[in-house]
């Protein structure tokens, strides 16, 4: 019965999904504002209908109904229950109930901040935003049912894949999702602008703070996920390039540049085609994404399970909502007409340069994904695209983003003098190049990439600090407390990310540069050395999960004749799959990791082993968190908060800052 | 040409490849070993483990050599196919058990039919490595004088079989 209403409210949802995409958007082009109101009620009542179906699906989960095949299929009686609710995104049918779930509550916080819009064009974006609802529900319903019966009822379920039993994956889809699908509201104000003929710095202004919202999602998603993939894979790595991670770095490009167009386009009208082209790109890049994994047209190791009818059904959708997009693009932004004219050297220049290389940066990503794909259609043979040629296009288009990014926030906007610009960051440039030539050679290993990436970090942080110290000059306040606080959250929040994205380069410099790796075969009480640390083994033992076997080694570590701790790898055999999983075990620091999985059982109670001493890895990721902490930071700022109170009179910028020394 | 018509002209491009793309297998492969003699093995018998099962023993008749195991589902979707060619008598097929367990090999031959007249046992997988097997189902076909000519990776179905396998065989047959 339980499914039973799980489905019907999806159908329902539907029915509600296509009043919302047509009512509101004919009722703001002819101007009825009866019909127009439909948008907010229907929005709501989608985002409720769906909550259904998704509490449904869960219970499903909670209470081991085998008899719904989608439940049978991912989940098992042993497997815990935490474990059988993240089960509901552990597959293609449920990850997609997921990603409809995401993109009502997306809608429903559109209806709730969005009293400051005006009617025509909330109507339009929530009406957008049930379009793209019509095709994920329909997609459901027709060949992706998450409850569809199973009769008779199996009697075990066949268990969720072993690799994603891991508390990294109950957090990382639903975190990427709420990124990916977050961009559908960027996505939305976009050709709502473009059907209202409304492009302006007011809508900039309502788009900033939800892409950076999404952004932030997306940011800590793609994080976890390589994340996941260090410790669970059992390799040691922490990005691959395989086609789904590009699918998910790509939207985050794109996205990225978004963010700071937009910026452009709110401060100071300009770039208006071209971020209203962002946003699309931004959107149909997480629905390429979307089609490239379940779709089964490139190979990957996280690919879903493929259905050549499905892959028809996203295609058809991309080229209806993309297509349908890019086409209104092309129809409407002649006419928006371009913003005010600047200098090459300006902050806007600067902005677009940083524009430009990421779209490049994208643009490659997105040909290396799609190379095999185009060969093979040609009949050109079979290649596969691997790290060589990302890492050949990427480090050469991102080291002069970078090296922007250090100049472009001192610059004035429309024009800067370059020679003005050499002299405030004379000093911040010096210091970052001797370091990076310096610090390598006294580590001990000097190369030209492990110097270009320290000089990069370097330079992002030499030169956010000169950049502050500039802006504290400016700002109000007698203090230097006074003055850090008047400093707006936006401003800090802008000088934390791009800080987060120094200590990720940082990251991955020092692992590049100075990890070291050992495969060795070790029997019972014998040592292996990597750096400092000495690993000894002192055997394995065979323990009991709740639904699956391991062998567990035991590896005490020591360093200068010192314990410095226990590690415990594993190598598990999940039972209902008979699936063998290698779950290494890590023992994190600030400046290292100390990395230890098993390999396969040799004679005597020896095991291959495999060892890493990983520098600053932990770097990486926190860099990411960093960065999205300088988004949060960001949309904290009291403009935006301003912004929500619609009944709240603009103040002009002198008198605010008047009324904040009074305070 | 319209500079805002560039984005929609470049998705056009990439919507017809990725149409295209549905249409092929990206895990098809071109084996190196097409072409190539069989890899020798002995390996034991599933039900008289005995005995031993080798491809030498199968010089002069072409044959279908598949990889399968009980704990691959893939294997349940092409068992029927499998079940209907051994049935027809076209061309005999054997079995790999492939990194599997004996008993629960035995269950599933004995509850699904077993279209094998012998089926070996590659518990440790070091026929399949030698075969090149990246997943099972895998099947082989492998003519008089014991070459590989023709390599099926995944399910067999019946369009497979029909167009590719058994025409296939009857060429091999005349030779």
């Amino acid at each position: 019965m339980i499914p039973e209403i799980g489905h019907f409210a999806l159908i329902l949802a539907l029915c509600v999904a296509v009043v919302q995409g047509i009512l509101p958007i004919y009722g703001a082009a002819v101007g009825n504002s009866a019909l127009m109101a439909v948008a907010k009620p229907a929005a709501r009542g989608q985002f409720f209908l769906v909550l259904t179906a998704f509490g449904c699906l869960a219970y499903a989960f909670a209470e081991k109904d085998f008899s719904v095949l989608y439940v049978a299929a991912t989940s098992n009686s042993q497997l815990p229950l935490h474990y059988r609710l993240a089960a509901i995104w552990g597959a293609h049918e449920g990850s997609l109930l997921l990603w409809t779930f995401i993109l009502t509550i997306w809608m429903f916080a559109v209806t709730l901040f969005s009293a400051h819009l005006p009617e025509s064009t909330r109507s339009r974006i929530l009406g957008v935003m049930g379009l793209v609802s019509i095709g994920f529900l329909l997609f459901m319903l027709t060949v992706s049912n998450p409850f569809e019966r199973l009769i008779p009822a199996a009697a075990e379920g066949r268990d969720l894949n072993p690799l994603l039993q891991d508390p990294g994956m109950v957090i990382h889809p639903p975190m990427l999702y709420m990124g990916y699908v977050g961009f559908s509201v960027a996505f939305a104000f976009a050709i709502a602008a473009l059907l209202g003929g409304n492009l302006d710095a007011a809508w900039a202004r309502w788009s900033r703070p939800w892409t950076t919202v999404a952004w932030c999602f997306l940011t800590v998603g793609i994080a976890m996920g390589s994340g996941w993939a260090y410790y669970e894979l059992g390799w040691g790595g922490w990005w691959f390039w395989d086609p789904v991670e590009n699918a998910s770095f790509m939207p985050w490009l794109a996205g990225t540049a978004l963010v700071h167009s937009l910026a452009v386009t709110d401060k100071r009208g300009g770039f208006k085609v071209w971020t209203v082209l962002l946003a699309i790109m931004a959107f149909s890049l997480s629905l390429l994404g979307t089609f490239l994994v379940r779709s089964g047209v490139l190979t990957s190791v996280h690919a879903f399970a493929t259905d050549p009818k499905r892959g028809m059904f996203i295609l058809a959708f991309l080229a209806v909502v993309i297509g349908g997009s890019l086409a209104l693009y092309a129809w409407r932004a002649p006419r928006v007409g371009l913003g005010g004219s600047f200098a090459t050297v300006s902050r806007e220049g600067m902005l677009l340069a940083n524009n430009v290389l990421l779209v490049a940066a994208m643009g490659s990503v997105l040909l290396g994904t799609l190379y095999p794909l185009f060969l093979d259609a040609l009949d050109l043979g079979k290649i596969s695209v691997g790290p060589p040629y990302f890492d050949s296009v990427f480090v050469p288009l991102m080291a002069p983003a970078i090296f922007l990014m250090g100049i472009g926030p001192l610059a004035q906007w429309k024009k800067a003098s370059l020679p003005d610009l050499a002299n405030r960051l004379k000093w911040a440039f010096g210091v970052s190049v001797v370091t990076a030539i310096v610090l390598p050679i006294v580590m001990g290993n000097w190369t030209p990439l492990l110097s270009l990436g320290l000089l990069l970090a370097i330079w992002i942080v030499t030169s956010a600090a000169v950049t502050l110290r500039e802006r504290l000059t400016h700002v109000a306040g007698n203090s230097l407390g006074e003055r850090l606080a008047s400093v707006p959250r936006s401003y800090w929040g802008m000088l934390v990310a791009h800080c987060g994205i120094a200590v990720f380069i940082v990251g991955v410099t020092m692992v590049k540069g100075f990890e070291t790796e050992k495969d060795v075969r070790m029997n019972v009480g014998e040592t292996a050395t990597i750096g400092d640390y000495v690993f000894r083994f002192d055997g394995a033992q065979d323990v009991v999960g709740p639904n699956y076997t391991a062998a567990r080694g035991t590896f005490a570590v020591s360093r200068d004749g010192r314990e410095a701790t226990v590690l415990y790898p594993e190598k598990r055999r999940y039972t209902a799959q008979n699936q063998i999983m290698t779950e290494a075990a890590i023992d994190p620091g600030l400046l290292r990791d100390l990395y230890v999985s098993l390999g396969e059982p040799l004679d005597d109670g020896a095991w291959s082993v495999r060892l890493y001493h990983k520098p600053f890895v932990d770097w990486i990721w926190g860099g990411c968190f960093i960065m999205a902490l300088g988004g949060v930071l960001a949309i904290s700022d009291r403009r935006y908060r301003i912004a929500w109170r619609r009944q709240e009179p603009a103040v002009p910028a002198s008198a605010r800052a008047a009324k904040r020394k009074v305070a | 040409m319209n500079r805002f018509l560039l984005p929609l002209s470049i998705f056009i491009v990439v919507v017809v490849f990725l149409g295209i793309g549905l249409k092929l297998n990206p895990r098809e492969i071109p084996s190196p070993l097409v072409g190539k003699a069989a890899p020798d093995f002995s390996q034991p018998q599933l039900f008289e483990p005995t005995k031993i099962f080798s491809p030498a023993d199968m010089k002069g008749k072409v044959w279908l050599l598949n990889f399968w195991a009980s704990w691959c589902s893939g294997c349940k979707t092409e068992h029927p196919v499998l079940m209907d060619l051994a049935k027809s008598g076209e061309v005999p097929i054997y079995g790999m058990d492939y990194k599997d367990q004996r008993d629960e090999a035995m269950t599933w031959l004995s509850r699904w039919g077993n279209p094998y007249p012998i089926v070996g046992v590659d518990e440790a997988g070091r026929v399949g490595i030698n075969y090149g097997v990246y997943g099972v189902p895998e099947t082989y076909v492998i003519d008089k004088q014991g070459v590989i000519r023709y390599k099926q990776i995944g399910p067999l179905d019946p369009d497979t079989v029909e167009k590719k396998i058994i025409p296939l065989v009857k060429q091999l047959e005349t030779q």
